[in-house]
């Protein structure tokens, strides 16, 4: 109940509005890189780690359909967290300010432009205004490729459960993000691509690519299917 | 009915053997006792409960109620964390996993009967035994210092009022005062931990004390990750900071906590504050297990079972493992291939081959963190490196911002590991 209470005082807060509208959608395209490896926008979008970001303004948070939201999310939005232009402005300054333990481990835009620009981008995909026509899906989930006979091995979850405490000691099982970002809920492929992604090198992070450096293809299809399939 | 001889016999037989058998108890679960709830201890004793899923009676002996990391307790001292912060309890422990929290110390281990003997005067029986209780302090390390000379010049080098004390001495220094450390020689807990220490000090003084110098006698030639730090220290702390190795007395020293002086190699130096890290060994109850060889607890790599006793294992700093670092994330580490090594001996589960990881992130000044890693696997012989890795010097600021930030989620990440 305190919480509640304390969010809506916070979102009344927000709803001052220190947000301009008036982003560049085309520099928003290219701010939204940063967001794109977890969410999809446009045509034929659809979750993935994040939910998709069709229509996100005056949607209500936590609703898109079929997306399992961490407990926290589901918090937030039991406290009547809508996403308006001011809301969505505050959550990617800093995610964790306005949804405590969600799994979106993003550090945050600190830049008002940027945020304008993407937040311009991402109103071209809500029905306001509707008369913008919807673009081609700019998303990526994945920035690596791998052969098709390494996504089709079916891990082990037993397996990928035992391994997993090489990343819990970093990663929290509950989903929670922050710093290190969240890896539970992934779909299998993208977290056999990223594994891969640091395996090869194409991914720069030097602790990740020491722990997937000596992991086989199973094992990675291991902890694809654990971390898959706990909330 | 009519009794069969043959027949009673043979069940009797049977019985006796359940009995000795440990995977299938007659009189109960198979009991495991850990003592020590830190990074090693708190981590296996989880595990262990939450993977056997109420098979194995897990029982988890540690004195003090609330757990102070040492991890980021050197951020304490430069003002990054409050000391709230850095406390954890055991309620999830016992409430959501089962586990037997007694908050006592243990004072005798029994190997012959499996027991162990509380301070409070109880007996535990125990099928396996995990020791986990990280440090104690060499007797005589350093000349002039003993435990009893611990108000006027601390270690800090256990989480809690320690830290405490050397925050409060340092914000009392006067103006243009002198601290000084005694840095350990290897092998110790946390290597990179005095250095950081000093970053953080020094964060701290050029804040509040722009003209005090600190001053460190070091007994070994060289350092963790001291490219960085030394980068750091010229960049952030120019002309504050002396270190003085071995080369130049750094080994040679004594102290006089009644007259604060350091002496290094005959050279007498009025101090304000003084922050004596002395020479460490395994914490003392691995010694009156009589598990220890010299200051450690030697172990297998493939399980940690000693050495000494197939029935007790050793995690953490108190264990001469092979090349992993006396670190907290090595102890978590260590603790989940001890985990499953137990469980799988008392209960048949799968025992999976054992693997080991750690990386330690030390912050310079703010928004400047740096990081050192490694994998290891299991030898014969030792836990043996595998591959690693370290910060580069030069780095950007964004990359060092984005490290540190990174070491928030990893204390978060080890600490939920640790206490559910
Ligand atoms: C300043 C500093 C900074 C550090 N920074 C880092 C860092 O950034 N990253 C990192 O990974 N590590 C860091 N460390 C190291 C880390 O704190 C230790 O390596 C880690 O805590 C070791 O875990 P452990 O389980 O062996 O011992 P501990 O965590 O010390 O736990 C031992 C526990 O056993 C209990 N105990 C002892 N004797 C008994 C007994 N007889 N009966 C019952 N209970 C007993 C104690 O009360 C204690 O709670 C740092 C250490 C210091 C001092």
């Amino acid at each position: 109940m305190r919480r509640h209470l304390l969010l809506v005082a916070f979102l009344s807060a927000a709803d001052g509005g220190f947000a301009e509208v008036g982003g560049d959608p085309e520099r928003g395209e290219k701010v939204f890189g940063q967001c794109s490896s977890c969410h999809q926008v446009g045509q034929g979008a659809v979750d993935r780690i994040g939910p998709q970001l069709n229509h996100i303004f005056d949607r209500a948070a936590g609703a898109a359909e079929g997306f399992r939201y961490s407990a926290g999310f589901e918090r937030a939005a039991a406290g009547g967290l809508v996403w308006t232009y001011d809301t969505l402005d505050r959550f990617i300054e800093n995610p964790r300010t306005l949804v405590s333990n969600t799994r979106m481990s993003f550090r945050g835009i600190s830049d008002q432009q940027d945020r304008d620009d993407v937040l311009a981008y991402l109103r071209q995909f809500s029905a306001s205004p509707a008369n913008i026509p919807e673009a081609a899906p700019t998303a990526a989930a994945v920035d690596h490729s791998v052969a098709p006979e390494v996504l089709a091995i079916v891990g082990d979850p037993a397996y990928g459960e035992y391994l997993s405490g090489e990343c819990t000691s970093c990663h929290q099982a509950s989903g929670v993000g922050g710093g290190i970002p969240s890896i539970t809920n992934w779909p299998a492929d993208d977290f056999v691509v990223a594994m891969h992604a640091y395996k090869d090198g194409v991914r720069a992070h030097p602790v990740m690519q020491m722990m997937a450096g000596r992991l086989s293809n199973e094992e990675i299809a291991a902890l694809a299917a654990y971390f898959e399939s706990i909330q | 009915m009519t009794f069969n001889r043959r027949i009673f016999l043979g069940t009797a037989a049977a019985t006796a053997s359940l009995l000795a058998a440990p995977m299938v108890r007659a009189q109960g679960k198979p009991r495991v006792v850990v003592i020590g709830g830190g990074a090693g201890g708190a981590t296996a004793a989880r595990y262990i409960a939450k993977d056997s899923q109420g098979a194995i009676d897990v029982t988890l002996v540690e004195p003090t109620r609330t757990y102070y990391t040492c991890f980021f307790s050197n951020l304490y001292l430069g003002g990054f964390r409050d000391m709230g912060s850095l406390g954890h309890s055991y309620g999830t422990l016992a409430a959501d996993y089962g586990i037997n929290v007694i908050h006592d110390w243990a004072v005798g281990v029994d190997r012959d009967a499996k027991t162990v003997t509380l301070a409070g005067g109880s007996s535990l029986p125990y099928d396996r035994l995990i020791l986990s209780p990280g440090i104690d302090f060499v007797d005589g390390a350093v000349e002039g210092w003993d435990v009893s000379a611990q108000n006027a010049m601390p270690h800090a080098y256990r989480g809690g009022s320690q830290t405490e004390l050397l925050k409060a001495q340092v914000m009392a220094m006067p103006q243009g005062g002198t601290f000084a450390m005694v840095a350990p020689p290897n092998p110790y807990r946390c290597p990179p931990g005095p250095y950081e220490r000093i970053s953080m000090v020094a964060h701290t003084l050029r804040e509040i004390n722009p003209t005090a110098k600190i001053l460190i006698a070091d007994p070994k030639e060289s350092f963790s990750k001291q490219p960085l730090f030394e980068e750091g220290w010229n960049d952030k702390y120019a002309g504050m900071i002396e270190r003085i190795g071995p080369d130049f007395g750094g080994a040679n020293v004594s102290v006089d906590p009644q007259a604060m002086t350091l002496t290094i190699d005959g050279d007498v130096n009025d101090v304000d504050v003084c922050n004596v890290i002395p020479a460490m060994k395994a914490g003392r109850i691995a010694e009156i297990a009589g598990i220890t060889d010299g200051n450690w607890a030697p172990v297998n790599a493939a399980d940690m079972s000693s050495k000494m006793d197939e029935n007790i294992h050793v995690l953490g700093d108190a264990a001469a493992q092979g090349d992993m670092p006396k670190s907290g994330f090595s102890a978590n580490s260590q603790a989940k291939v001890c985990a499953n090594a137990v469980r799988g001996a008392l209960t048949g589960s799968t025992v999976f081959p054992a693997r080991f990881a750690n990386t330690c992130w030390s912050l310079i000044d703010t928004d400047d963190g740096v990081k050192v890693g490694a994998t290891y696997e299991a030898t014969d012989e030792k836990i043996a490196k595998v591959d690693g890795f370290v910060s580069a010097t030069g780095e950007s600021d964004e990359l060092r911002a984005a490290t540190y930030q990174e070491s928030i989620g990893w204390y978060d990440g080890i600490i939920a590991d640790m206490f559910g």
